[in-house]
């Protein structure tokens, strides 16, 4: 029977090594390491919603590069594009005034040209008419060398403007 | 003779409490057969019963303990 | 690997119980000269399990290898002495009355004069000798408040404890809010499980905190009485009796009625949903609840703790009763699969124990969700 009986002594030194057990250990043990966990919980949780939160701005800053990027990539194709029509634009001018240009020196050498011809020409009518002069000289002087070919020449001239 | 009766109180103690912890087991594996992502609370469910049913049992237990030994 | 340790284990434990039997068997052959009692397994069981003023270490129950505990006795002023004055005292015989069975009981010398011991109880002498009235000797008591087998084992508990959750705190101390290393990365998952899984869960969110250094303390104090007092020799049975699980039962229930909120004191007063004729009734039923459900703790952790000696011991005995080595083949494995039992037994306790705990202080610091659903209901 005394096995379910309570021993005094036993239940007396129970209570002394329990409750200096629960003082002692709420003080020096369970504070400091529940503490510790505690603030190590904190730390986890701000920690992660910290990373979280980064994570967001992350995603928030790759679309901003994201818009960026094309709005860089849509400047440089419209500078591209700018400077590809610009340049088709001063190579047709080149084209242009070079074609005006070419036009011009022709016109001028044509101009030249047709006047040096019209002056060769004059000059040569000149001395064409000149040589003729001299030939007619030449001839008239040969003609009316003698009184018979003098003669001959007015009995042909008047020929000819019986003839007319 | 004491221990020998105390003995069959005994048994008899052992017999009920494992009926009890038996049917507790079993319908705990049901549970979690049925729903096995609660399988975790079924189990402390299933503990805290068969700690009751097992401390009824050694009462009976210490009861015939005590029957075997009359001091 | 596992099993290879399991298969050395056993084969260990086999020789080391067989040199013991030879030993033994040495002994009882010396006690059959003295014409000694045949081995008793009750009796040997029951020294073990219950409370001593002596370490019994090794050898005979009587002229084996004892320490003695000093015995300390309030009777007219403290008396200091050792309990060796006890057991080498000189024998008294007696006969019970109820079935003419003889006992004897040990008669103090020097300083325990005046004194009887009798199943490790103090008795007063009575003219030299004990009175029995039916089993017990009918004297007086002095008021005994001995440093026995139990007490010195919780001493060697609390400073186990002590150690392990101070070299605990001191790691927390010095490193700040870092993971666990060396000792606290065993006891922060047990501390952990102890805040979340009992405390928090049963209690409740809001409220768990207060009782959270009870819960622990109460978890590991049974917890390693109960690893301790499974080792052979070192351990006593401390968490396996009635006087130290009634203090702790106790101080479950004054913590229990102290956090009783007013919801809590309704619900026994005037349990919402019974008529009030039943009042009457059901008002002393909940107040023996009260009670009982401590008791339940009390009993439970005592029963399944004295159990499992019991188990273990009367496996071992198998040897001694037939007294053959021969039969350490089959006790041995079993004492051993029970002792690897008790292992779990020995959490499973200190996780009900404080468990139930949490969940009388949840029901006694509930917010009254009963009445609520109690009204849903009508």
């Amino acid at each position: 029977m005394d096995l379910v009986l309570p021993d005094f002594g036993l239940l007396f030194w129970t209570a002394l090594v329990f409750s200096i057990l629960l003082i002692l250990l709420a003080k020096f043990a369970w504070k400091p390491i529940l503490g510790a966990v505690n603030e190590r919980e904190q730390k986890i949780t701000e920690a992660l919603e910290l990373a979280e939160k980064t994570k967001t701005e992350m995603k928030a800053m790759q679309s901003q590069n994201e818009a960026l990027i094309q709005e860089a990539r849509a400047e440089r194709d419209a500078i591209v594009r700018d400077a590809k029509e610009t340049a088709t634009k001063m190579v047709e001018e080149a084209k242009n005034g070079a074609k005006l240009e070419a036009e011009k020196v022709m016109s001028n050498a044509r101009d030249m040209i047709n006047s040096e011809k019209a002056a060769a020409i004059s000059e040569l009518k000149n001395q064409v008419a000149s040589f003729s002069l001299e030939i007619a000289e030449k001839i008239i002087r040969g003609e009316m060398s003698s009184d018979e070919k003098q003669k001959a020449l007015a009995e042909k001239m008047a020929a000819d403007v019986n003839l007319n | 003779m004491y221990g020998s009766i105390a003995a069959i109180g005994a048994g008899l103690a052992v017999l009920g409490a494992g009926l009890g912890i038996g049917r507790i087991g079993g319908s705990a594996m049901d549970a979690i057969a049925r729903q096995p992502e609660a399988s975790g609370k079924i189990q402390t469910a299933m503990i805290i019963a068969a700690a009751l049913i097992e401390g009824v049992a050694l009462f009976g237990v210490v009861v015939g303990l005590l029957g075997g030994n009359p001091a | 690997m596992a099993w290879n340790n399991v298969i050395k284990t056993f084969i260990l434990s086999l020789v080391a119980l067989t040199i013991n039997s030879s030993l033994w068997a040495n002994e009882s052959a010396e006690g059959a000269h003295n014409e000694e009692k045949p081995f008793n397994v009750n009796e040997m069981i029951m020294h073990h399990i219950k409370d001593a003023h002596e370490w019994h270490l090794w050898g005979p129950e009587h002229g084996g290898t004892s320490i003695y505990l000093p015995i300390l006795l309030m009777d007219g002023g403290l008396k200091v002495f050792s309990a060796s004055h006890f057991y080498h005292g000189t024998p008294g015989y007696a006969t019970l009355e109820k079935n003419d069975e003889q006992v004897s009981y040990m008669i103090g010398e020097g300083p325990a004069a005046g004194y009887a011991m009798y199943h490790e109880k103090i008795y007063k002498l009575e003219n030299g000798e004990l009175h029995f009235h039916g089993e017990h000797p009918s004297g007086a008591k002095p008021l005994d408040l001995s440093i026995t087998k139990n007490v010195v084992f919780m001493f060697i508990v609390a400073l186990v404890f002590l150690l392990i959750m101070f070299s605990t705190a001191k790691h927390f101390k010095k490193n700040g809010a870092v993971a666990p290393k060396g000792i606290a990365k065993f006891t922060e998952p047990l501390i952990l499980f102890v805040r979340d899984d009992i405390a928090k869960a049963n209690i409740g969110e809001k409220k768990y905190k207060k009782y959270v250094p009870y819960l622990l303390t109460i978890f590991f104090f049974i917890l390693i009485s109960n690893l301790l007092g499974l080792i052979p020799i070192l351990g006593a049975n401390l968490s396996g009796n009635i006087a130290v699980t009634l203090f702790l039962a106790v101080c479950t229930l004054i913590v229990t009625v102290l956090s009783g909120n007013k919801h809590y004191w309704a619900h026994i007063f005037a349990t919402p949903g019974v008529p009030k004729a039943l009042l009457p009734i059901m008002i002393p039923i909940e107040l023996v609840g009260i009670l009982t459900k401590p008791f339940a703790l009390m009993v439970r952790l005592f029963a399944n703790m004295t159990a499992g000696h019991i188990i273990i011991l009367a496996l071992v005995s198998i040897i001694f009763i037939n007294k053959s080595a021969s039969w350490g083949a089959l006790s041995v494995p079993m004492a051993l699969f029970i002792s690897v039992l008790e292992l779990l037994v020995a959490f499973l306790q200190a996780y009900l124990f404080a468990m139930l705990s949490a969940l009388f202080i949840g029901a006694a610091v509930d917010e009254g969700h009963h009445e609520e659903h109690a009204h849903e209901a009508h």
